[in-house]
């Protein structure tokens, strides 16, 4: 293999144009052909020790699958991905892959060239697979032992899939409608297609797992219950309770938590009303507060409604900006206007009580303290107002209290998260957890791998239930 | 799972009664409790409060004004249809204790949701003194059900055409004035009867608990859309309610709130008239 004659750069996936999907809520990166993706995969140099699969949190074998892609070999592909990982075609469209598995990708380190588009391939062979129907593995025996898991999304789901590999009888309760949590309700559309979803939900149900939807965990019934009739639970339950700033106008009508706005257009489609019923207001000018990926996307949603002017208000500066670079670039160059450094101080609202704008101060950072991070302060005497019609909130969400409340023996910590050991295992015997649940809001693939390391020691768990 | 309509009916014009097959939430339902629901693929999660409940049975009792798309929908379908999707119990059960004396007051479709309430307080050992109001006699219904959850009852009609003709704040008043000691209030109903009754309890320094109906999305805490103002805090209705202090709810929120979507609404009916076939 001669190495030195590869080419240094990835190819670009294809993308709807920008004026196009400014307008719509279709996909807008439409993904590799099989000739861009093997001639991708030949790229790769199969190292001897791959830093890739280490910076992979769920420690995929990369090379091998890469290289099955190269010998065209995509049902092995799959096969080596599903390994490892029940949710590959979501996981190949939204996983930061810059600050996990391709950060480390020796080319790209080495300076010889973009590093492998890791994510790129995953997705492809993931979308392959479904195009090509699915089949689901062989299950071993049934063990007899039953498992609950509370909440459907990326950790829940995970768990759900490997425990049901295990031979185990799953049941998997969730409170909403739909199985996905959210990947469902917050990631758009344009992001990763609901129907990919649904997709993988479908396969982890051919797995024999009982997905029982519209199902409230600390109301229709308490873990303690559960307890009675499963071997164990797993809870799964994220972190979805939305933070408002404490400001005055933050009830007025047109604002909304960024939870609330993402869930009328994605879950309950929105974007779609009339056809859909459920409403979201569709008007002139946007402000969205925060800056992190779930800002963007509020941002590109909004914008994608109609909106003609989104504006993103963040207090620090452009280097301290949570979301992806790659986030931040796309937003920019579809018009939305980052004011950095700006505070809203309050929202203010007409005779009916709508949002007219928020008056906002300057904000300056000081030098880093001990921890690293710039406090910014006001620059007095800098307020100004910023007109608007819908003001999204997008500052944080906290784990919802329904669970923990309604379970006394479950030690919880400063904001409510789940205390768990690196196996899952909560202070509650029985009771093991995963995340954004027990870590705060975090990403889909360390969710999965939290669903996928309590499976086990669930497994053991009941295992050794058995025994006594 | 679908969750199947057992029995349907029109109890008064535009009121309709469900009885939903739920065995899980029939179970857990308390009143003062509320299921969310959604029709179908494209439906909209609308609340609505447990009239009733049957455990044994596994049902439980939905009454509904048709108001707009999704509840004309839902009085259009027939018993063997069934719902999507159904969550609950949902938010917090009423408190049920022995008070003493309670004046439960229900106001046009909100006598439904009272009825439970009322009967569970009897149960409970209070004198429990009921107040049903409605625009107009015909629209009353459920009135021998809650005449036998109390100890005293009575109807009031906006024509006057059944009952004492006036409000139901009119009877309010007039028990508290009466000298009898009352130990509690509870008025589910439109928002503006609801401010009505705290306005008449305040001076007296009556507790009084409404029950609020803010727009919902998905009733668990995740969206904040039915924030409401409590003694000047930010509560979720969903969660945190839906029964309140009355005196300390700020209801022209409330009611500015509830009108958001008007015009949308307005659009998802002529939209619905329009898909309509024309004969
Ligand atoms: C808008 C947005 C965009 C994001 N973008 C990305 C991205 O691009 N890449 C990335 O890696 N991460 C992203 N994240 C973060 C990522 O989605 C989360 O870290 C991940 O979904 C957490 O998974 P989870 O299973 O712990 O919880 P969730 O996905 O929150 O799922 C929890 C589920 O539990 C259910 N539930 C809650 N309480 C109960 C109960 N009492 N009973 C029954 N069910 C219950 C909920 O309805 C939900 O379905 C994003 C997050 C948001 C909000
Ligand atoms: C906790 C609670 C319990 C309720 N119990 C009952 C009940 O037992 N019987 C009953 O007839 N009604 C009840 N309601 C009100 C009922 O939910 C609304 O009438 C219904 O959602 C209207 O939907 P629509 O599509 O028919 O009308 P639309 O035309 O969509 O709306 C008509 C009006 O209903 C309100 N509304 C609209 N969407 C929602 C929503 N998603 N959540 C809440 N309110 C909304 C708004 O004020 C709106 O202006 C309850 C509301 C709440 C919050
Ligand atoms: S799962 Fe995510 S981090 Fe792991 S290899 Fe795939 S894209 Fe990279
Ligand atoms: S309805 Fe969403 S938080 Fe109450």
């Amino acid at each position: 293999m001669k190495t030195e004659s590869k080419p240094e750069k990835r190819p670009e996936m294809a993308k709807q144009s920008p004026s196009e999907r400014r307008s719509n809520f279709e996909e807008v990166a439409l993904g590799y052909n099989r000739y861009e993706a093997v001639a991708e995969a030949k790229r790769c140099l199969d190292c001897k020790k791959p830093p890739c699969i280490k910076g992979c949190p769920v420690g995929v074998d990369i090379p091998r699958f890469i290289r099955q892609i190269a010998e065209e070999d995509f049902d092995s592909a799959a096969l080596t991905l599903k390994s490892t990982n029940s949710l590959p075609a979501i996981c190949g469209r939204v996983c930061p892959q810059e600050t996990q598995c391709e950060a480390v990708c020796v080319l790209g380190k080495s300076g010889k060239g973009d590093p492998i588009a890791i994510g790129g391939l995953e997705r492809f062979v993931a979308d392959y697979e479904m195009e090509m129907g699915v089949t689901a593995p062989d299950l071993p025996a049934p063990t007899g032992k039953r498992v609950a898991v509370v909440g459907a999304g990326p950790a829940g789901l995970t768990a759900a899939a490997e425990l049901a590999k295990m031979g185990h009888a799953v049941t998997v309760f969730e409170s909403l409608h739909a199985a996905g949590g959210v990947l469902v309700y917050g990631i758009p559309e344009f992001r990763l297609p609901k129907s990919i979803v649904a997709a993988e939900v479908d396969f982890i149900r051919r797995l024999g797992a009982d997905m029982r939807m519209n199902s409230v965990i600390g109301k229709i019934g308490m873990v303690d219950e559960l307890l009675s009739g499963y071997d164990a639970v797993f809870l799964g339950t994220g972190a979805g309770l939305p933070s408002f700033l404490g400001i005055d106008g933050e009830n007025l009508n047109g604002v909304y938590s960024a939870n609330e706005f993402l869930t009328r257009v994605n879950l309950m489609k929105a974007y779609l009303f009339p056809e859909f019923d459920t409403p979201v207001k569709k008007r002139r000018r946007t402000i969205v507060v925060g800056g992190g990926n779930v800002a963007m996307d509020s941002a590109r949603c909004a914008l994608r409604l109609g909106a003609g002017e989104v504006t993103i208000v963040y207090r620090r500066g452009e280097d301290e900006l949570p979301a992806r670079a790659e986030e931040v670039l796309n937003a920019k160059e579809k018009g939305i206007i980052f004011r950095l450094l700006t505070n809203p101080i309050r929202i203010l609202g007409d005779e009916n009580n709508w949002v007219t704008g928020m008056e906002c101060i300057n904000m300056e950072l000081c030098e880093p303290d001990e921890s690293g991070r710039c406090r910014p302060v006001p620059v007095p005497d800098t307020e100004h107002t910023i007109p608007a019609d819908v003001v999204v909130i997008a500052i944080g969400t906290s784990p919802n209290p329904l669970v923990s409340m309604t379970t006394p023996d479950l030690e919880t910590a400063r904001y409510g998260t789940i205390v768990a050991d690196e196996t899952g295992a909560t202070s509650k015997p029985g009771v093991f957890a995963g995340g954004d649940i027990v870590t705060g809001s975090a990403t889909v693939i360390s969710a999965m791998g939290a669903g996928k390391v309590a499976a086990k020691a669930i497994d053991e768990y009941v295992r050794g239930s058995a025994r006594l | 799972m679908p969750f199947t309509i057992l029995k349907k009916r029109e109890l008064v014009p535009t009121i309709h009664q469900v009885d939903v097959a739920a065995p899980r939430v029939a179970e857990k339902a308390m009143p003062g409790q509320f299921v969310i629901l959604r029709i179908d693929e494209y439906g909209e999660r609308i609340p609505l409060t447990i009239a009733d409940f049957d455990a044994a049975d596994g049902t439980v009792t939905l009454i509904f004004q048709e108001i707009g798309k999704t509840t004309r929908q839902l009085a259009s379908l027939d018993a063997g249809d069934s719902i999507a999707d159904l969550a609950g119990p949902l938010g917090r059960a009423s408190s049920i204790e022995r008070f003493g004396t309670v004046v439960c007051v229900g106001g046009g479709v909100g006598i439904a949701p009272i009825f439970p309430i009322a009967r569970g307080l009897k149960a409970a050992g209070n004198r429990v003194i009921s107040i049903i109001g409605a625009r107009s006699a015909d629209i009353l219904f459920w009135e021998e059900r809650l005449e036998e959850a109390s100890s005293e009852f009575y109807v009031t009609t906006d024509d006057g055409t059944k009952g004492h003709h006036g409000f139901v704040t009119d009877i309010v008043q007039k028990v508290i004035e009466s000298g009898e000691p009352v130990d509690r209030v509870i008025a589910i109903g439109p928002p503006v009867m609801m401010r009505a009754v705290a306005g008449v309890t305040k001076p007296f320094g009556v507790k009084t608990v409404v029950s609020l109906n803010p727009i919902m999305v998905d009733g668990t805490g995740m969206c904040g859309a039915c924030r409401v103002l409590v003694g000047g805090a930010t509560k979720f209705a969903c969660v945190d309610g839906p029964e309140f202090d009355a005196h300390e709810v700020d209801f022209t929120l409330l009611m500015s709130r509830l009108a958001m979507y008007l015009p949308e609404e307005q659009e998802a009916l002529e939209c619905e008239a329009a898909a309509e076939p024309k004969i």
